[in-house]
């Protein structure tokens, strides 16, 4: 006996058969999930220059250990966001050419950003990444923490207009990755948000002695 | 060194590629831009990002150089942190040669029967490997002098996520292999020459598996999936009309989102009869808010008319306009948040098509304040003080025990037990964490209940993390001993060969091998291929056979390896994500005797769903005879002379089939058995003495 294929239709409707040389189709890649790749790689870029001030702002050993940690999984992203689209034929870059080009050329492209319109939600602004490069020690701990915990928020609300697009988020590796992302920046959120907690009455004491 | 300066030739001749690329899209795409804004001229556009380029590539060379690195070329693994060891790069497995079809092999204790490639129905079609779009790709990649010396079909796995292989179940003679575009079945009653029967086409993601009698369920959780099975998911939003580009800069958050919500879409779990084998017929769809991730039957001893489904929902939750009542807000926002609880459906035997949700259980709650967010991932064992908060909002699979009346939850930051004796109320008994552990993946109990181990899936199954680098506690198993419905801490278990950088490895799916006198699991690392690991002294669990072949590709990781291993009636089954299923049986080694393989084979079950897991019973008889004998000379429990004249006596009483003269002598060597149970060493050669003795007080063949 050969085998069959076979589509099932909705619950308590009939199955059809299809013929045996039926090959796979995958869903329509949407321009929103482009997109969603493009300015993640953007929006992470932010993140992994915010780490890189930490060992010559803070001493702070939980600070310093968390940056890694982000650096790394966010870096880590990057390169799959980047392989995604490359596979797909697609440029890495974004779509708009004032921040584009600094996109496609490497992860400190925010400083070099002022004054580009185009932020994505979460990241902070020129003046608030100003601000973190001015600061030192708990001060440094608190912008960074509570910058953070704003940048990452924004990456999840990236990924609910994601999936609040119709027709996006059906490419099996970037539903994946886009899950991915939400549940572990909702954790490191959580950590970061228990790191300002305990923070707020210390510092006080430290600022005093 | 030769290496090094052919990687380091290939991030230059990518970096140019990646410039190439941007000039080609990106300023295409700008010039589109700037004819819809008017004011700048294209041609003015295009050199100002020449300009640009030119000026960043002269600034930021060498950054550029490492930042702008070939995407696909490996990571090399950082430093093992201190204090930790990493996996064992002269282990035969560590240096296979790649392929997807013809990579190398190494096996220990297991024979390798059959691999049935994935068919073609579930192969990506619409771009076949001579499609001019599949070699634009490639080439790139910024591996276009070596991608002709890639094959074609490797081309084509490189995107494959879509079709790859997920879980399995059997029942009888067939064997399910779920797959993110549906499900495979398989006629296993000659395992050897395992056939497909029926490819049945219903995409969605990932295609969690279980059967029980006429009923196959299914797991669907992304948004393509769809109530019609239709392979064609939902169409993208309209690109918005041309006079709203201009506002295309301003902030993403603002933007106004057209509801997604589509009546015909599906997440969640369905349910399709299977009296006719190669023509399944979907009888429910149960819609759930975060669709199903995973699932598991449950059985309830006291109801024979309806069996439950544990849905385990780990993605995004839905809007409300698609499916009423879904929230995904916090839950002090909102007390009816589709976050915290796992789902449960009730499925009436009579009538599958009126399966409904019928309890929504908040298992992680604390029962002092009632806060159904009771559970982070402190770390209750390794390291002292307190751990950072992180809260547990979802299970990623559960294993119910019904037989202990115990379930094993992996549960994202935590494992946990739960009470399951009223399964449509299932109760929290305990609760651990790991600070090793990054996300507790998935759950199993030792045949006495006296153990669990649980998985640990760091980087999610797409990573390398079995490089000679990274550390053998992190993405391990961890062991823990069950007493009192407490859980603590034993032991880790990782597959000990060091796998290559470019080999997504993690610890996955296992089940139990029935061996008596032993507890066994054999398991699937991805690309780390099958291992096969005793656990009968939790504190110190070895490897007694393997199974590994080559990454699929040397250059890139491409998404491979078992998803699951597991044993069915005498064989082990494993599901390779990308190259298709799998068959083995075991070979004799000083690991594992033909007497201890015989008698696992003694065990037969007419239904196997891993996850809903069966007490094992062996017959007594005078095969599982022999395999404790075999187990008790291994740990020297009994004196030579007494094994061999065991081994005398069994031999005779099988030579003569059980004549009442040979059963009563070997009656006469039970309790001296006995006797021995009460003074062995340790706890296992007591319950295997005592097993043997009662085997040859009342023996069968």
């Amino acid at each position: 006996m050969k085998p069959v294929v076979v589509q099932p239709g909705a619950p308590g409707k009939p199955t059809k058969t299809l013929p045996p040389s039926t090959k796979g189709t995958l869903p329509p890649l949407s321009q929103a999930d482009v997109e969603f790749m493009q300015e993640m790689i953007m929006h992470h870029a932010q993140a992994v220059e915010m780490t890189a001030l930490i060992a010559s702002h803070t001493e702070n050993k939980e600070l310093r250990t968390l940056g890694a940690r982000i650096s790394r999984s966010q870096s880590d992203e990057i390169k799959f966001m980047q392989r995604w689209l490359a596979a797909r034929g697609e440029p890495i870059s974004m779509s708009s050419s004032s921040t584009g080009m600094a996109a496609t050329h490497g992860m400190n492209m925010s400083n070099r950003s002022h004054g580009a319109a185009h932020l994505m939600p979460g990241m902070l602004t020129p003046e608030q990444m100003e601000a973190l490069r001015k600061a030192n020690a708990t001060e440094f701990d608190r912008l960074f923490l509570t910058g953070m915990v704003q940048h990452h928020n924004g990456a999840l609300t990236m990924v609910k207009n994601l999936f609040d697009t119709a027709g996006a988020g059906q490419d099996a590796e970037l539903f994946n990755f886009a899950t991915d992302v939400d549940t572990g920046q909702r954790a490191e959120i959580r950590i970061m948000e228990g790191m300002l907690e305990k923070k707020s009455p210390e510092e006080t004491n430290e600022e005093k002695r | 060194m030769n290496k090094v300066a052919n990687t380091a030739l290939c991030d230059v001749v990518f970096s140019l590629l990646v410039a190439a690329l941007f000039l080609c899209f990106g300023v295409s795409r700008a010039h589109a831009r700037a004819q819809a804004q008017t004011p700048a001229t294209p041609s003015a556009q295009q050199s100002a990002d020449k300009d640009k380029a030119t000026k960043v590539d002269a600034d930021k060379q060498k950054d550029d150089d490492k930042e702008d690195a070939n995407p696909f070329a490996p990571e090399p693994a950082p430093a093992l942190p201190p204090g930790m060891t990493g996996s064992d790069p002269n282990d035969p497995r560590a240096t296979l040669a790649p392929g997807l079809s013809d990579a190398g092999e190494a096996a220990m204790g297991l024979k390798h029967l059959r691999l049935l490639k994935k068919p073609d129905a579930f192969q990506l079609g619409a771009s076949g490997p001579d499609d001019p779009k599949v070699e634009k790709a490639i080439s790139q990649l910024g591996i276009g002098n070596i991608a002709s010396k890639i094959p074609k079909e490797m081309h084509l796995a490189i995107a494959q996520l879509g079709f790859a292989n997920s879980d399995l179940a059997f029942q009888g003679s067939h064997l399910f292999q779920g797959n993110f575009y549906g499900m495979n079945i398989f006629d296993i009653s000659d395992p050897a020459n395992a056939k497909l029967l029926a490819s049945m086409v219903c995409p969605g993601g990932q295609g969690d598996v279980s059967v029980y009698k006429n009923l196959m369920f299914m797991s669907v959780e992304m948004p393509n999936g769809r109530l019609d099975c239709g392979v064609q998911g939902f169409p993208p939003e309209a690109p918005p009309p041309a006079d709203q580009e201009a506002d295309k800069d301003k902030p993403k958050e603002k933007k106004e989102h057209i509801p997604a919500a589509q009546k015909e879409r599906f997440r969640g779990v369905r349910i399709f009869d299977v009296s006719d084998i190669r023509n399944p017929k979907q009888v429910a769809a149960v819609q759930t808010c975060r669709g199903s991730h995973t699932h598991t039957l449950v059985l309830d001893p006291n109801d024979k008319d309806n069996v439950y489904i544990y849905v385990s929902g780990t993605s995004f939750v839905r809007q409300p306009e698609e499916l009423p009542g879904c929230s995904g807000e916090k839950p002090d926002k909102d007390p009816n948040t589709a976050l915290f609880r796992i789902d449960v459906i009730k499925v009436p035997l009579a009538a599958p098509q009126d399966a409904k949700i019928v309890s929504n259980p908040r298992i992680f709650i604390d029962p002092r304040t009632g806060a159904m967010n009771g559970l982070n991932n402190g770390g209750t064992h390794g390291k002292k003080g307190a751990e950072k908060p992180r809260d547990t909002d979802q299970c990623h699979d559960i294993t119910v025990y019904s037989a202990i009346g115990l379930a094993a939850g992996a549960c994202s930051g935590n494992g946990i037990i739960l009470d399951v004796k009223d399964p449509v109320h299932p109760k929290r008994l305990d609760a651990v964490n790991d600070p090793n552990y990054s996300y507790w993946h998935s759950a199993s109990f030792s045949n006495d209940g006296s153990k669990v181990v649980f998985t640990d899936e760091w980087g999610g199954g797409l990573g390398a993390r079995c490089r000679a680098n990274d550390p053998n506690k992190w993405g391990a198993d961890a062991i823990f001993r069950l007493k009192d419905d407490k859980l603590s801490f034993a032991s880790y278990y990782k597959m000990p060969a060091a796998q290559g950088d470019t080999e997504n490895c993690v610890a996955h799916n296992g089940s139990l091998v029935p061996v008596p006198g032993r507890d066994i699991e054999v398991q699937a690392w991805y690309q780390g291929g099958v291992s096969v690991m005793d656990f009968t002294d939790p504190e110190h669990p070895f490897e007694i056979a393997y199974f590994d072949r080559g990454p699929i590709d040397p250059k890139m990781l491409v998404l491979g390896g078992d998803w699951s291993a597991y044993w069915y009636n005498g064989y082990i089954y494993a599901s390779e994500i990308a190259r298709g299923l799998d068959v083995f049986e075991f070979t004799p080694t000083k690991f594992l005797t033909q007497n201890e393989i015989d008698a696992a084979k003694t065990v037969h079950v007419s239904e196997e769903n891993v996850q809903n897991q069966q007490k094992i019973v062996w017959p007594a008889n005078l095969v599982v005879a022999k395999a404790y004998l075999d187990q008790l000379e291994r740990s020297q429990a009994l004196p030579a002379e007494q094994i061999a004249s065991l081994r005398n006596a069994i031999q005779s009483a099988e030579g003569a089939h059980l004549n009442k003269s040979k059963v009563a002598k070997l009656e006469t060597l039970a309790p001296a058995l006995a006797k021995s149970a009460s003074t062995a060493t340790s706890l296992a050669d007591s319950s295997r003495l005592r097993a043997l003795a009662a085997i040859l007080k009342h023996p069968s063949m």
